[in-house]
């Protein structure tokens, strides 16, 4: 067939070339803006490059002492602080997700205004996470609203330092990731549990399943990879974490530098024109969000088929 | 027997169901609560002076709306005017560059099969994956090296390259997209761009809609790059000015001019939302599951 065709196959080849053309744009782009400053930030990583006032030291090779110097500094527990605010917003956040996603999708549960739920919850993700924060810091200021209105409650007798306690600032940080989150992902779950065969619920239902049943019996196994990416997906995310805490703590970290986040550490290092350092410290993260990118391919591709699978046995009873 | 104890199964199962109801009712309002309470405040407190704002919540208004808004526009340290200005150039040309050129790079690699189509589209899904952040240290530098350290270009030309709309946008032309057009338009004589930018861009016009207000939110609200390149007050975004507002001295601040300016920046946003927020509520399913 492909030999007995050559007018068309030839026209083909014609046009191919266009391809080229049009993604052209994107690639010169994304080699101007990010492949080449990747490759140099990597490249500063191995220099001795900072500013001393108005004097540029270097760039002088050190070979790999930025990183041996960065693992001696609080980077592992500017690391922790990330990953600690991270779960302790993602585990509400798909645990809410998941519960309304169940309920928006349950057809005996039938919930009227999903409208304007769904609409109210996705809301919070679309705000600048720098108002975000700036609002959060004046509610709960020591002599913020919040605090007034605890006293004035006689809820509490002196005003509660919710900015200066380390389980006050990063609950905060957390909780504010949960509310800017937790609609979105709902959204996506909801859409991932609206494409499972809805056949497999009659069949279920004419067996005598209980909701819970289905729930945990079918959904859950069904929709698992986009559980995987929701996972992975919020977990970069969470490695970036950067706006909320540090304009909630004015870029300090406070309390005890316990909010400080990895890319405020980098962003620290920028400001403070260590280009060396900034590199190794980004290095690193490319390091971590590679490891995190092949899991999420093996996962994902590895989850569809086992996912198939369960779908055809399902079938086949 | 049977009947009447089917009867009341049937009954307690109904009122079960009832209870159910009412349960995710109240948590769905509670959750609801916690979204709109904060924005709720925000616009109250915008309305109030820093004594009434300092003596706690209220649920009325006051009267000082419209004196915090001129205060705010006054402010000589918050140039908020060229603030909102710089926002909507940076954010619209993001927009218009994202959508046009993803739809572009999706379009020849959804209708041409030239050799490496398939590496390309591997190559982008991978650099989806990867945060912005990581590369600023080069980024910084290869702006100043270009003289473009303190200005807007770097904030809006990048997005040329924007992965995830590109995503989407293949998406929606594997499914809306007959080739059978294509075809039809180059017998007609149409030349590829001029097919791709009469014929195939009006079909594709719902996801780039979407995809249009996806990125003008996301440049409208980004603070971290900005944040390193933008020095002058004159060319700053609004996420600047508001941490700007954040490291001035706080006490010293007129409390009523701070929320003012925090609902300039996020009050056109939720407005747009709210008058959209069917289509990208859609979106962001059709995003999320082919993901």
């Amino acid at each position: 067939m492909h030999t007995g065709n050559p007018p068309k196959a030839k026209k083909r080849s014609s046009y191919a070339k266009w391809g080229y053309f049009f993604i052209a744009p994107f690639f010169i782009a994304f080699a101007v803006f990010q492949l080449i400053p990747l490759a140099s930030t990597i490249y500063y990583s191995f220099f001795q490059y900072f500013r001393q006032g108005l004097r540029i030291i270097g760039p002088n090779f050190v070979g790999l002492a930025n990183y041996a110097s960065l693992f001696q500094t609080d980077l592992p527990k500017y690391f922790g602080n990330t990953m600690l605010m991270w779960l302790v917003g993602f585990v509400p956040q798909i645990a809410v997700s998941l519960l309304l996603a169940a309920w928006f999708t349950n057809q005996r549960l039938s919930l009227r205004a999903q409208g304007f739920f769904k609409t109210v919850i996705y809301m919070p993700n679309l705000i600048m996470a720098a108002a975000f924060a700036m609002l959060f810091f004046t509610l709960f200021s020591d002599n913020g609203p919040v605090n007034a209105t605890l006293l004035s409650m006689g809820a509490i007798s002196q005003p509660f330092q919710f900015l200066s306690t380390v389980v006050g600032a990063r609950g905060l940080v957390a909780f504010m990731n949960f509310l800017m989150w937790f609609g979105n992902t709902t959204i996506v779950l909801m859409a991932a549990i609206m494409g499972v065969d809805p056949g497999l619920y009659e069949a279920a239902e004419i067996d005598g399943a209980s909701s819970q049943q289905m729930f945990w019996r079918i959904t859950i196994p069904l929709i698992r990879p986009i559980l995987v990416y929701t996972f992975i997906t919020s977990l970069i995310g969470g490695l970036q974490m950067f706006d909320v805490p540090q304009i909630l703590t004015n870029g300090k970290g406070e309390p005890d530098r316990c909010t400080t986040t990895m890319i405020m550490y980098l962003n620290n290092h920028m400001y403070s024109k260590n280009y060396g350092m900034a590199g190794a410290i980004s290095t690193v993260l490319f390091v971590l969000c590679a490891v995190l990118c092949l899991f999420i391919y093996f996962s994902l591709t590895q989850d569809n088929a086992s996912a198939q699978r369960a779908r055809k046995g399902g079938a086949r009873k | 027997m049977s009947k009447p104890a089917k009867a009341i199964r049937l009954k307690s199962s109904k009122g079960k169901l009832t209870a159910a109801r009412i349960g995710c009712y109240l948590f769905l309002g509670f959750l609801c609560f916690l979204c709109l309470f904060f924005f709720y405040m925000l616009l109250i407190n915008a309305s109030r002076n820093t004594f009434q704002i300092q003596q706690g919540f209220s649920f009325l208004p006051g009267e000082s709306f419209l004196t915090n808004l001129k205060n705010t526009l006054n402010d000589a340290n918050i140039p908020v005017m060229s603030g909102i200005g710089n926002s909507l150039l940076v954010s619209a040309l993001s927009a218009a560059l994202a959508t046009y050129f993803s739809a572009m790079t999706a379009y020849g690699i959804h209708a041409y099969d030239f050799k490496f189509r398939r590496a390309a589209f591997t190559l982008i899904l991978l650099i989806m994956t990867m945060p912005t952040q990581i590369s600023a240290v080069g980024f910084v530098d290869e702006m100043q090296k270009m003289g473009l350290k303190d200005s807007l270009v770097p904030l809006f030309l990048p997005a040329i390259a924007s992965p995830i709309v590109f995503f989407f946008m293949k998406q929606y032309m594997d499914g809306n997209l007959p080739m059978e057009i294509v075809e039809a338009a180059r017998i007609d004589g149409s030349s590829e761009f001029h097919t791709f930018n009469r014929i195939v861009l009006p079909i594709v016009k719902p996801a780039v809609a979407v995809q249009a207000i996806f990125t003008f939110v996301s440049a409208w609200n980004n603070y971290f790059i900005p944040a390193l390149l933008l020095d002058s007050a004159k060319k700053k975004t609004l996420p600047i000015l508001i941490a700007q507002l954040r490291s001035a001295d706080f006490l010293k601040f007129d409390m009523g001019k701070v929320y003012m300016l925090i609902t300039i920046a996020i009050i056109p946003v939720i407005i747009v939302y709210l008058l959209l927020s069917k289509f990208i509520v859609r979106g962001v399913a059709l995003g999320g599951v082919k993901g």
